[in-house]
């Protein structure tokens, strides 16, 4: 049996997380793996929720169980909380720093949390948390779209990857718009260098 | 343009392909000729890979009005000895149901395969009605794929199948399935006939009752022959894991947390996994009940084929205990997940649920529900009704229907008071209207208006109901994902067409009071709705203004976008714009100051419109500021 490799990816309608997914999946396929997964497409893409498994290695179900997921990579830090059953004290979580108010908060109507109370929180029970300024580093290499390339890139540097950070990021630019290479390129350049410098 | 690649004609190559876009391929390597579906979440991306592709498919693809229209375009298809398909989610199959419970009476030419996507969970629906059911109600046999690559390959061997019991094939998928992504190994592309030529045979195809009664002695025919084919199907096997302790028969999704199940904890047993699950395979289920200590069945949805196997366990005598719904080991409710699986078989086996979970300590979360996106002129519309009706706006009931415009329901908007499906709006508010004295509005989008918003109009227009119809014209089907109706110039696969005109059929119907109104005028749709409620009949007002999320990737294209700013100095944080509005892209932080977050934010400047104090203004721009 190959080496089995779970990853839930989880954001905020609107914010990559199925092109990233792909990007995941179509690099592991390319390497030789087995890949399931499973997407979020209809309703809940305005402004809800999107939940993303990987499945990579010998594998029929798409879904992962609680504590079951190797490596949570979170577009937004609530969202990293809000995943945390699907995790294990051995899980790499790795979590984008900006917040995405959601309009149950923006309204007032219910309170958006303390970042370093969500923290706190992951850290107390996974030793693993990686956080990474990922819209910021966006914001910096061109737009903030490109936070899920930044976000490829700091998965990538995990290691945890059954494909290497090179063969990944070659996969994905081969996949965005023309126009766009050399701008995600620095994005998930980004993203491989906050994993390396950014563990807390 | 690239090609499409579920259209790669490299054969043997492994690809990576949506569950939807495996059920495309499979079909165009059955020689598929005709296409018809309306859009419904999870089958939407079948009919958008169609779409995408347009002529490059070689097939004849159509968006068609609703599923009931799709489903007899196809049917006429396969009678004139095409491969024909239609697809349409759960509750498409109730609409498509008159003509579904028939075609099973006529039976087919053409191979005709028809998916319907189940979605256990509800994760875009209204109920989790179990599809296999229907396959049962009309006697028609049925396909159950739990992975892509069946996915596709049950739809290609589904035509076949279809056309050798000469009877349609019910490919029944659930959300999993439909959105699951995974490897293909790719066929050839087999090209269509084109045209066919119908050959008259009223005997069958003309269903007055002398012929279906015989139609219906066909059928019956017909199935006997679909139960020899399952009993020898490829689709249903046995996998033999070592053992005889217990025997499980699963279908679907969760056929997929069984067998990772099993491996993983190394249970000997064996599983049945049932692909061709109607009919039942009578003799195949008895053998291998009678070959293992115990069975049990996963199965989503209804305990179906655990009340067949019990069933066929008494009719065959068979002593082994059956474990499932009925002895409370899984549950009717939701899609299963591994959880499902690990906590069901666990507890039959006495295998403790180990899964590690983290639990935190309790941080308390804002929830992130859907919500109509920055800009939705269906806030805009919503907004304005609410400010025309003023007092009356507790009393007043929101029939509203199936779209986007259903997320009113959230706060503060709160304009959604009853729903059952696709077309309920107005047909419900005529109802209302009659029952009680309260104002009764109804909703419901361009896109459903064509599907089952018109025969409510005429009835309220027949029966002198009373009540404020509004059409909420966004110019798209935005809630699946951006498909073309009637009402907008172009077909399915991209070709231009005349289509229909709102305007024109509401006045066709004999309607009097008609208006149309852009919302994103919040004064004008303001007195279009005083004037609309005062109205003593019906009044219908067509809110014309299209999906924020296409007038902004315009806007970005021609250079036109401008975000629009709060202007810090100006706001008063009297919160109306928060508290009446709710726009996402307008924010309120914690300690009480009101912004716009030009990211989120799509440029239409509505919230100007609302600001009482002149706070709003687009960003990088001079303001003019009334203070």
């Amino acid at each position: 049996m190959s080496k089995q490799l779970r990853i839930v990816i989880v954001g905020v309608g609107g914010q990559g997380v199925l092109s990233a997914a792909k990007n995941i999946g179509g690099a592991a396929l390319e390497a030789g793996h087995g890949v399931v997964m499973s997407e979020v497409h209809g309703m809940a893409q305005r402004g809800g929720v999107v939940v993303c498994n990987i499945c990579i290695g010998d594998l029929d179900s798409s879904l992962i169980g609680n504590g079951e997921a190797d490596v949570i990579l979170s577009f937004e830090p609530i969202e990293a909380y809000r995943a945390l059953n699907l995790a294990n004290k051995d899980t790499i979580i790795i979590t984008n720093t900006a917040p995405v108010i959601p309009v149950t908060a923006s309204i007032g109507e219910m309170k958006y949390p303390d970042l370093d109370d969500i923290f706190a929180a992951i850290d107390e029970v996974n030793s693993n948390l990686i956080k990474v300024a990922a819209t910021e580093l966006a914001k910096e290499a061109g737009t903030a779209l490109a936070a899920n390339t930044v976000m490829l890139g700091a998965l990538a540097a995990t290691g945890k990857m059954p494909v290497s950070a090179d063969d990944l990021k070659k996969y994905m630019l081969s996949k965005v718009p023309p126009k766009t290479v050399e701008m995600n390129g620095k994005a998930f350049d980004m993203g491989v260098e906050a994993c390396n410098t950014g563990k807390c | 343009m690239a090609m499409h690649p579920v259209l790669d004609k490299d054969v043997n190559k492994k690809i990576f392909l949506l569950g939807n876009e495996a059920i495309v391929r499979g079909a165009l390597e059955a020689g598929l000729d005709i296409a018809a579906a309306y859009p419904g979440t999870p089958s939407s991306e079948i009919g958008n890979t169609f779409d995408k592709m347009g002529e490059d498919a070689g097939v004849y693809f159509e968006y068609s009005t609703n599923e009931k229209v799709a489903m007899e375009v196809a049917a006429a298809g396969s009678a004139c000895n095409l491969r024909a398909m239609t697809f349409m989610k759960h509750v498409g199959l109730n609409v498509a149901a008159d003509a579904y419970m028939t075609i099973a009476y006529t039976g087919v030419r053409g191979g005709m395969v028809m998916v319907c996507a189940d979605d256990p969970s509800c994760h875009s629906s209204q109920n989790e009605q179990d599809n296999r059911y229907y396959a049962r109600l009309a006697n028609i046999p049925m396909l159950e794929p739990s992975s892509c690559s069946e996915a596709k390959e049950m739809t290609r061997l589904g035509f076949d199948l279809s056309e050798e019991i000469e009877l349609p094939i019910l490919l029944r998928t659930t959300t999993r399935i439909n959105h699951m992504r995974g490897i293909v190994n790719l066929g050839p592309l087999v090209p269509g006939k084109g045209k066919g030529y119908f050959d008259k045979d009223p005997g069958r195809f003309v269903t007055i009752p002398a012929h279906a009664r015989t139609g219906h002695i066909n059928l019956l025919k017909r199935m006997e022959k679909a139960m020899e084919i399952s009993e020898n199907s490829p689709f249903n096997k046995v996998i033999d894991l070592g053992g005889d302790e217990i025997g499980i028969v699963a279908s679907g999704a969760a056929y997929n947390y069984v067998i990772d199940y099993m491996k993983s904890n190394g249970i000997k047993g064996k599983v049945l996994k049932l692909g061709m699950s109607h009919p039942v395979p009578v003799k195949m289920c008895a053998d291998f009940m009678a070959s293992v200590k115990m069975v049990a069945v996963a199965e989503e949805g209804e305990p179906l084929l655990e009340n067949d196997l019990s069933k066929i366990a008494y009719q065959k005598e068979l002593k082994v205990k059956i474990y499932g719904k009925n002895t409370d080991h899984f549950s009717r409710r939701n899609e299963y997940s591994p959880d499902t699986i690990k906590a069901g078989l666990g507890k039959l086996l006495n295998i403790p649920v180990n899964d590690n979970k983290l639990v935190p300590r309790e941080v308390e979360l804002p929830t992130r529900p859907p919500s109509l996106c920055p800009g939705c002129p269906h806030r805009h519309t919503y907004h304005a009704l609410k400010k025309a009706l003023g007092q009356k706006f507790k009393e007043a009931i929101y029939s509203t229907d199936i779209g986007c415009y259903t997320l009113g329901i959230q706060s503060p908007l709160n304009s959604a008071d009853f729903l059952l499906c696709m077309g309920s709006s107005v047909d419900a508010a005529g109802g209302f209207s009659k029952a009680t004295d309260q104002p009764v509005l109804a909703f419901l989008g361009d896109s459903t208006f064509f599907h089952s918003g018109i025969h409510g109009l005429i009835n309220a227009v027949w029966n002198e109901h009373k009540f404020v119809y509004t059409i909420l014209d966004n110019r798209t089907t935005a809630m699946t994902g951006h498909q073309p109706n009637p009402g907008m110039g172009r077909r399915g696969g991209g070709a231009p067409s005349k289509g229909s005109d709102i305007e024109s059929i509401v006045r066709g119907c004999g309607v009097d009071f008609i208006r149309v109104v852009d919302p994103n005028d919040i004064k004008a749709t303001t007195q279009v709705y005083k004037e609309a409620l005062a109205y003593d009949g019906l009044a219908v007002v067509i809110t014309k203004r299209a999906c924020a999320l296409l007038e902004v990737r315009e806007w970005k294209k021609n250079g036109t976008y401008t975000p629009y700013q709060m202007d810090q100095e100006v706001c008063r944080k009297c919160k109306v714009c928060i508290n009446t509005f709710a726009c996402p892209a307008i924010e309120l932080s914690n300690d009480g100051v009101v912004s716009i977050n030009e990211e989120y934010c799509n440029g239409c400047g509505v919230c100007v419109q609302v600001c009482p104090f002149g706070a709003i203004g687009p960003a990088n721009r001079e303001m003019e500021v009334k203070k």
